[in-house]
């Protein structure tokens, strides 16, 4: 019945881009075998890239009164991967006024992640 | 005619980070001349994070990495101007530029620093048969469409180049909610960052097609559709390889381009290869005390070493308007040898130099575990096991300034040593 999952990782940790063969295996400490990299961070790399794949998002949101229709945000830190369209779907609803300091909070904790959108440029008012 | 002591034209990184080093190394009147609404260049559209490990070590996005230096740059004091468009650079160091609020001025500089930084390469450039419909953009031009004018370039998308800038923007659409049906590479490896074909196509299942190039661009009013078809190794297409899509827009990320017009009107000598000035170490170009760093000498991949390039160059700016500049010292030819395709700077007088000599180059092929070793007349004065060199991955070397003043090489030749090239 169960057969050990196998999974393809390209390590992306430095410029080399490792190809990471990530196996099952029970005994091991984080239950998973990482075959065909040189390195410990990206050991680490792969088991997380197939148990809990995070990312940081970056996009902007509306903002009005500002020299731009358009302002950056970003995740503060990473977000589980599955949810990148999620967010896109949430701060697309958000609109702002100018003025924007660079880091201010636009979406606190998206998701209970704990993880807050913030703001990646200030954005004066402009008449 | 306006009098300064260094005058930086162009506000984006390069600009910036020269602006705040000649100032703090001395120099009274510094002002920077930018064209845009805003400093910050191009790193006001690069939304995405990566930017700062070095300089900073985090990772920030474009417009972090570029507030931190406007910041820096206020808070010194230092002058620009906006929406200041530079027409002309003269040897004599005599600056025309033209802006809405104050007209036609004329600048007398004791030292100026080019930061104009690059342009894309453009259909033209690649020459694309077909018809000419709307649609076709520059993956730049749709990149500042998108995250700061606020326009959604289109719905289903082609992408022709696999750089780091059509990645970015294959991850951008998609999010966006456009289709990106494919990303098609003329040559055999990408030359984008892996980082960045995991996490911006394979993230969102975005097929990438090695050794293929566009040949039909259908529509004549709006693209209707593209066709992409395989090359052979002499890049030319394959007749029964094509795959035809049906899309709104193509998105062209096919290269950069240093943009030396100025360069040019003040007979400043280019290197063809990087397209930017030969350049010394002082980042000084054949036009004693006028200098240029960053995107404007040769096309960077991390805006990190554009900041640091800057740096130096704004400093020995300041140094130069001081007169503590070695101008007539002797003179080493940096040069590149077997399996690289240029090195920055071109000369070194090692009189100028502090503590180290940095030279940026690029290798020709991909090499993994070979040595990157410096010779200074046949003598080894630096040599490097490296596990995996590429073209899309600037080389940084750093060579002890003490021994070049010693050993006083007429050249120093840079070159790849044994190893295996790779095609990915």
């Amino acid at each position: 019945m169960y057969k050990p999952e196998e999974h393809n990782v390209i390590c992306t940790v430095c410029p080399i881009g490792c190809r990471l063969t990530v196996i099952r295996e029970e005994h091991e400490p984080d239950g998973y075998k990482v075959i065909g990299g040189v390195c410990k961070r990206g050991e680490k790399f792969g088991v997380k890239e197939v148990t809990n794949p995070t990312r940081t998002v970056t996009s902007t949101v509306a903002i009005e009164g500002g020299l731009l229709p358009r302002l950056p945000v970003r995740t503060e830190k990473d977000i589980p991967k599955h949810l990148n369209y999620e967010l896109m779907k949430l701060i697309n609803q958000v609109k702002l006024q100018a003025p924007v300091k660079i880091g201010e909070v636009v979406v606190a904790n998206v998701f209970d992640t704990g993880v807050n959108v913030i703001a990646t440029r200030s954005m004066r008012a402009v008449k | 005619m306006q009098h300064y002591e260094v005058v930086i034209v162009g506000g984006g990184p390069a600009g910036l980070a020269a602006a705040i080093e000649a100032r703090k190394n001395g120099a009274q009147s510094v002002v920077v001349l930018e064209r845009d609404r805003e400093l910050g260049g191009i790193l006001q559209q690069c939304i995405h994070h990566g930017f700062g490990l070095v300089v900073f070590n985090e990772e920030l996005t474009g417009p972090e990495y570029a507030e931190r230096f406007i910041d820096e740059l206020m808070e010194l004091g230092i002058e620009y101007r906006l929406e200041t468009m530079v027409l002309e650079v003269n040897a004599d160091k005599t600056i025309r530029a033209i802006s809405p609020s104050d007209g036609m001025i004329e600048i007398q500089a004791k030292a100026i620093v080019l930061n104009m930084g690059c342009r894309e390469r453009t259909r033209g450039a690649i020459a694309i048969p077909g018809f000419r419909p709307a649609g076709v953009f520059s993956a730049g031009t749709a990149q500042r469409f998108v995250n700061m004018e606020g326009y959604m370039v289109g719905k289903r998308v082609v992408i022709l180049g696999s750089g780091d800038i059509g990645l970015i923007m294959a991850r951008r659409m998609a999010l966006e909610g456009a289709k990106v049906l494919a990303v098609a590479e003329i040559m055999p490896y990408s030359g984008g960052l892996t980082r960045n074909i995991v996490q911006c196509l394979h993230d969102y299942d975005i097929p990438l097609y090695l050794s293929h190039t566009i040949t039909e661009v259908r529509g004549k009013e709006r693209v209707e559709g593209v066709t992409i078809a395989e090359v052979d190794e002499n890049r030319k297409p394959m007749t029964g390889t094509e795959k035809h899509y049906d899309c709104d827009t193509l998105l062209l990320s096919v290269g950069l381009i240093p943009e030396n017009e100025l360069s040019r009107g003040a007979g400043i000598q280019l290197d063809p290869v990087t397209g930017g000035p030969i350049v010394n170490e002082a980042m000084e170009t054949s036009v004693p005390g006028i200098f240029a760093s960053g995107n404007v000498v040769h096309v960077h991949d991390l805006v990190d070493w554009v900041t640091e390039e800057s740096r130096r160059a704004g400093a020995y700016a300041a140094r130069y308007v001081q007169n503590k500049l070695v101008e007539d010292a002797s003179v080493i030819a940096s040069r590149p040898g077997d399996g690289i395709g240029y090195v920055v700077p071109h000369k070194v007088r090692p009189e100028n130099l502090n503590d180290k000599l940095a030279i940026f180059m690029r290798v020709k092929e991909v090499f993994h575990d070979a040595k990157l070793v410096v010779k200074a007349d046949g003598e080894v004065v630096y040599s490097r096991k490296k596990r995996h060199m590429a073209p899309g991955e600037m080389e940084i070397v750093q060579i002890d300034a003490q021994k070049l003043k010693d050993l006083k090489p007429a050249e120093l030749l840079v070159s790849v040593e044994g190893g295996e090239t790779v095609h990915v």
